[in-house]
């Protein structure tokens, strides 16, 4: 079971990605955004930061990365595909999931561990939790508000493809509190809070049991990990 | 060199933070005689031969899927340089 994770000029994430895979019983497999080659992974991460330094819109540059042409061609054939933060935005900008992303309604950067509900478990990397399981996993972003036009935010609504949504707080004036989404087939699924900053007890979100123990995000490379296998 | 002009912005209906912000700090400074203000992008492509029809339509191209993304922003104009003139 090899779980990939793209670096791309800028990244910040990729390093805590990988081993949030590892922690999780996968191997982590480093990809590097100027090959064409995904190394024949099971399943694929892109991660956090700010890709070419945002410039032009978030994600956009990376969007147009050479890997990401058969990443694209991947995730079209069922690949399970995990965006997180910039990689959400690349994913949206790739038009692999609808939406956008702009920058936070307030103006300013957000870091807060961060309290959202599991929308929807029909996903490669939602399978574990529970159907509106509330989980806390740390958000850090200047441009995290998620936008659609009302048909299309009516149709995520409606189709289910809304798979988290921000509770308590919301963070950077998303519409319908919505902090992530999920393709149709349930293959790809981005997020700008972060899973990969919540697996190693020590080093997560507080809980009310301990300091730093919140592990929730976990539970998204265990599912893929499951339903991988399930698959194979 | 003929240069190429392509203006971008945020979709009329969608917030628009940048421009909050700005509008924002005009009334701090007592210039708050706009009732708003938008921030956008101008673009300026330049090409070394004329700017013919295969030019053209590789401008439009990329002001559609690239210098914008529709979810959120619109062209609102290309400037060709010897019409000055907005055909978006």
């Amino acid at each position: 079971m090899r779980i990939g994770v793209v670096t791309f000029p800028g990244s910040l994430d990729d390093r805590d990605a990988l081993r949030a895979i590892r922690m999780a019983g996968a191997e982590p497999v480093a990809l590097w955004h100027g090959e064409h080659d995904l190394h024949g992974v099971d399943a694929l991460v892109l991660p956090g930061g700010f890709s070419y330094g945002d410039y032009l819109r978030c994600g956009a540059i990376a969007s147009l990365s050479p890997i990401m042409t058969e990443v694209i061609d991947a995730a079209g054939k069922g690949l399970p595909v995990l965006g997180i933060c910039n990689g959400f935005q690349m994913l949206a900008e790739a038009h692999l999931l609808a939406g956008g992303l702009i920058r936070n309604d307030h103006g300013t950067f957000i870091r807060r561990d961060q309290k959202l509900r599991v929308e929807n478990t029909s996903t490669a990397w939602t399978s574990g939790f529970e159907q509106g399981q509330e989980i806390v996993i740390p958000l850090k972003n200047g441009e995290g508000g998620f936008i659609a036009s009302a048909d299309e935010l009516a149709r995520l609504e409606g189709e289910g493809l809304v798979a988290f949504r921000y509770l308590d707080v919301n963070p950077n004036g998303s519409l319908n509190d919505i902090a992530g989404v999920r393709n149709e087939r349930g293959n790809v699924v981005g997020l700008m809070p972060h899973p990969e900053h919540a697996v190693e007890p020590g080093f997560g979100p507080d809980t009310a049991d301990a300091m730093r123990s919140g592990v929730d995000g976990l539970t998204f490379f265990t599912s893929v990990i499951e339903q991988v296998l399930v698959a194979a | 060199m003929p240069t190429i002009v392509v203006e971008v912005m945020p979709k009329a209906e969608l917030l628009d933070p940048q421009g909050k912000a700005v509008a924002g700090a005009l009334a701090r400074i007592g210039k708050g005689h706009f009732s708003s203000v938008r921030v956008g992008k101008r673009f300026e492509l330049t090409v070394d031969g004329p700017v013919d029809d295969a030019t053209r339509a590789a401008v439009e191209e990329i002001a559609a899927d690239i210098l914008s993304n529709s979810v959120i922003e619109d062209v609102v104009g290309i400037y060709y340089p010897e019409a000055a003139e907005a055909v978006a």
